[in-house]
């Protein structure tokens, strides 16, 4: 025996294979068959199990072998994934038998989603059933295209091969229609034995490999190197003088010195160094699937949910896009309900916008004018969620196009990211990042101004009907931060439209938000210069003022709403009665002591 | 990337996943190899540190180099060890001539549990494996439990893509896998790549005998084996076909003895 061991161990990585199918269509039988013709019981398992048979006076079955709960094996059906360990010549597998009644599906898609590769079983006396298209559906909203396909209970029909052709040439086009192509039609007895660890003479017509020699031909799951990088950061550890941000990469490699964009925010980090504990060589270069650490050269805050990426391959950051959803959950997935997104380390409210198909997974028919997804089907529907979130699409890097939803405490759905169109905001979004890139900084920081000034710089937006006195207020709030030696401005929307934007006129150009967006920028030059600038325009909609959010990132935004409407519900940081606001002392001393409580002034002993 | 690579990546995000999402959380420690590999995955995923405090659960029953090794370890790598006890259990004199099962879930269930509810825990990880017995292959990397401690598993929740269950009603808590997909044979040969100072309970001894898995002492039962260091070991694991808790007494009891004490929170 040599000493250093490594060079004799057989492989031990193992391949991770799930069986599917419909229940009763011998899913546990083939496993449990598996296990036993590749010598692979633990001692005394097979006789143990006999035993247990004999002395509950039931038949022996191969499926015993696995069913470890009482329960199951009570009812005959598999209710929880379960994992099988056996070896070929070639390599090891760990199977993953995934329950086929309907009821188990979130078993069924939580041992596939971890698999590499699938067989599904479909029972050659009944044919094509209700969970084999189910399950080939969610195999392909998974991501898991590496598939056989068993024709089992082949001694039923004679070994007949008519029977055999038919199912594969109508499971085939069934197949087709997702764009999955199965490797092979394996016509097997699981119970008997044939075909499983060789093929058999009792089917001289099949010229194919039996199920152990296909599986030995499937292919390793490789991490996706070769996709541009995606790393979303996973948490921020300061557990002594290193600031250590760490995460996994889901696709790409990355290298110290690499210069790093974090999305949403656009901020902008070189990589200093990257961290490992108890390894030969620090590491120069991660790669995808890799749990991994590094430091920046510069200290920026970044947070949980942030997706770093290499400038020359961006992410898309949004709020609005297709998806393909799976439901599992007890109650309906429905309009008008919110539900949290998980999506990498991010996690955000959303809501449903649009049902745009809705399908029955187990015959794949179009449930026309359904505006719900029930237990177990699929759809393709519009999400949008409450603040940005940072992806791609499936179809470019799957590791960070799939997300899961929750509903209240549990993860009832699962989905894909299709398609994604941007929207007005997308736009101002991607402009606001390249500005952001190639803005010329200050030496001096915004700490320093804000030091300086006693106050962060603010946007403080007066909105109300007209005539609600928002000018006055406007006005005398102004008036009170300047005598507080508060760098205040009042800054008009209409000054803005008389200058800047005075070659604006058409009607058609403001709907383009183009005026909007010039406001913005203007805002944001003198909050760039440490002012509390005040507007009173309520030329702009609710809409608008997310828009004028994103403009002016990260410096805040504080809303105040004068109306005597009870019915308005509209977001706002203060909200004032018509009478209150004509009280333009009190109104402002309202709003200083709100913004004071804010920490946004801090009064001239400020500290950074 | 080489499989143990592979497995080290994916343990380690479960780690900080668990260590990121609970404020409240510990990490069982037996002293056995697993859990012994967890600490030193937790010291990988925190850069050196590991700052989720241990505990372990003290039946009095233990084989007593495992109470040696316990403190050794944790004052060199500057552990945080919480020790649990089942002092009323003890007092009135259990043992596990009272019965097996009853004992295992006076002294460690209910022992964890006491522990639990003292230090207000909502997270606890554990060193499980799949491989290790049926009802532990069909846990999920987070599995909740109730406020009673019990385990529902006809009902757990999906687990897809690395997103756990981490949203939950008061009054239960999550138990966390992160080397649920690892072997018997990974952890030894993690241990190798590491050099993990592993307790030498597991190598052969001057009688020709090795533990294979840890526990209390008056239930848990040497094999014969000529394996004297972490390589033989796994030689010799490559080339066995019995079972690695064939010498814990209690998985013994009858059929179902592991379902009934795990759905009852056993580890």
């Amino acid at each position: 025996m040599s000493d250093n061991g490594k060079a004799n161990i057989f492989n031990s990585r193992l391949m991770k294979l799930v069986i599917v199918g419909h229940v009763d269509h011998g899913k546990s039988t083939l496993v449990g068959r598996l296990m036993s013709d590749t010598d692979s019981l633990p001692t005394g398992k097979l006789d143990f199990v006999k035993d247990i048979c004999k002395r509950q006076g039931k038949e022996f079955e191969f499926a015993f072998l696995l069913d470890a709960l009482e329960e199951e094996q009570e009812q005959g059906i598999t209710i929880d994934t379960s994992q099988i360990f056996f070896n070929t010549q070639k390599r090891r597998y760990v199977i993953i038998d995934a329950p086929g009644h309907k009821e188990f599906l979130k078993n069924m898609v939580t041992g596939a989603a971890n698999a590499e590769s699938a067989l599904l079983l479909i029972d050659a006396y009944e044919g094509i059933q209700e969970q084999s298209r189910r399950h080939g559906y969610i195999l392909k909203l998974l991501g898991l295209t590496q598939v056989a396909v068993v024709v089992n209970k082949m001694d039923l029909v004679d070994y007949d091969p008519e029977v055999y052709y038919k199912i594969k040439a109508e499971y085939t086009k069934f197949l087709g229609s997702m764009g999955i192509e199965a490797r092979e039609f394996i016509p097997v007895s699981a119970k008997l034995g044939i075909n499983i660890a060789k093929t058999s003479g009792e089917i001289p017509w099949y010229k194919g490999p039996s199920i152990l020699s296909m599986l030995d031909q499937f292919t390793e799951k490789q991490p996706p190197t070769h996709l541009p990088f995606r790393f979303p950061v996973q948490d921020v550890y300061k557990f002594d003088e290193r600031r250590i941000i760490s995460g996994r990469v889901e696709s790409g490699t990355v290298n110290v010195g690499d210069q790093l964009v974090f999305s949403p925010s656009n901020k902008i980090g070189v990589i200093k160094t990257i961290e490992a504990w108890s390894v030969e060589n620090q590491p120069i270069e991660a790669k995808a699937s890799e749990s991994i650490g590094f430091t920046l050269e510069e200290q920026i805050f970044v947070e949980r949910g942030d997706v770093a990426t290499l400038k020359s391959d961006l992410p898309i950051v949004s709020t609005t896009f297709d998806v393909n959803v799976f439901w599992m959950g007890k109650r309906h997935l429905e309009k008008g309900r919110t539900y949290t997104l998980k999506l990498t380390t991010q996690e955000v409210p959303c809501e449903i916008v649009e049902f745009k198909k809705v399908v029955d997974a187990s015959t794949l028919e179009t449930l026309e004018g359904q505006e719900f997804l029930a237990k177990n089907d699929v759809a393709e529907v519009t999400l949008r969620t409450v603040t940005p979130v940072t992806f791609d699409l499936f179809g470019s890097i799957p590791t960070t196009g799939r997300f899961v939803l929750v509903d209240e405490y549990d993860v009832c759905g699962g989905g894909i990211i299709t398609t994604y169109t941007p929207s007005k905001s997308d736009r101002l979004r991607d402009e606001v990042r390249n500005r952001d890139f190639h803005w010329l900084k200050s030496d001096i920081k915004l700490e320093e101004r804000a030091y300086r000034n006693g106050h962060q710089s603010t946007l403080i937006l007066i909105v109300g009907e007209s005539g609600v006195g928002k000018a006055k207020l406007a006005k005398y709030l102004e008036r009170k931060l300047f005598e507080l030696n508060f760098q205040s401005y009042l800054l008009d929307g209409r000054n803005v439209a008389l200058g800047v934007s005075a070659d604006i006129g058409s009607q058609q150009k403001k709907q383009e938000g183009e005026v909007l967006r010039r406001f913005g920028e203007v805002a944001k030059l003198f909050l760039d210069a440490g002012h509390v600038v005040i507007s009173t325009s309520n030329v702009f909609n609710q809409e608008d003022h997310t828009d004028l959010r994103l403009l002016v990132e990260p410096r805040q935004v504080v809303e105040i709403f004068v109306t005597d409407d009870k019915e308005m519900t509209e977001n706002c940081d203060i909200r004032l009665s018509i009478a209150e606001a004509e009280k333009e002392s009190e109104a402002a001393n309202t709003i200083y002591n709100y913004l004071k409580n804010k920490k946004i002034f801090a009064g001239h002993n400020y500290s950074i | 990337m080489d499989h143990l690579d592979e497995l080290e990546n994916q343990s380690i995000f479960i780690m900080r996943e668990a260590y990121k999402n609970f404020k409240n959380l510990a990490m069982l420690w037996s002293i056995g190899k697993d859990s012994t590999v967890l600490v030193w995955l937790a010291r990988k995923a925190f850069f050196g540190h590991c700052p989720i405090p241990l505990v372990h659960i003290d039946t009095t029953y233990k084989i007593p180099a495992m109470i040696k090794y316990r403190d050794e370890f944790a004052k060199k790598w500057g552990l945080n060890l919480v020790v649990g006890k089942n002092e009323k259990a003890l007092s009135e004199g259990m043992n596990h001539e009272k019965g097996r099962l009853v004992c295992c879930e006076a002294l460690k269930t209910m022992g964890l549990h006491a522990v639990m509810e003292q230090e207000g825990y909502t997270g606890l990880i554990l060193g499980i494996r799949r491989d290790e017995e049926g009802t532990r292959a069909k846990e999920r990397y987070f599995s909740p439990r109730d406020k009673n401690f019990e385990w529902n598993f006809k009902d757990q929740p999906p687990e897809l893509w690395d997103q756990f269950k981490t949203s939950f009603t008061p009054d239960t808590h999550i138990r966390i896998h992160p080397i649920l997909h690892w072997t018997e044979l990974n952890v030894w040969e993690y241990i190798h790549r590491e050099k993990i100072p592993i307790i030498d309970l597991y190598f052969s001894n001057s009688e020709g005998k090795r533990y294979r898995s840890l526990g209390c002492a008056p239930c848990t039962f040497p094999i014969d084996s000529k394996a004297k260091n972490v390589v033989e070991v796994i030689e010799e694991l490559k080339n066995t076909t019995s079972a690695e808790r064939s010498g814990r007494a209690q998985d013994q009891e009858n059929t179902y003895a592991m379902q009934k004490l795990r759905a009852r929170g056993y580890m």
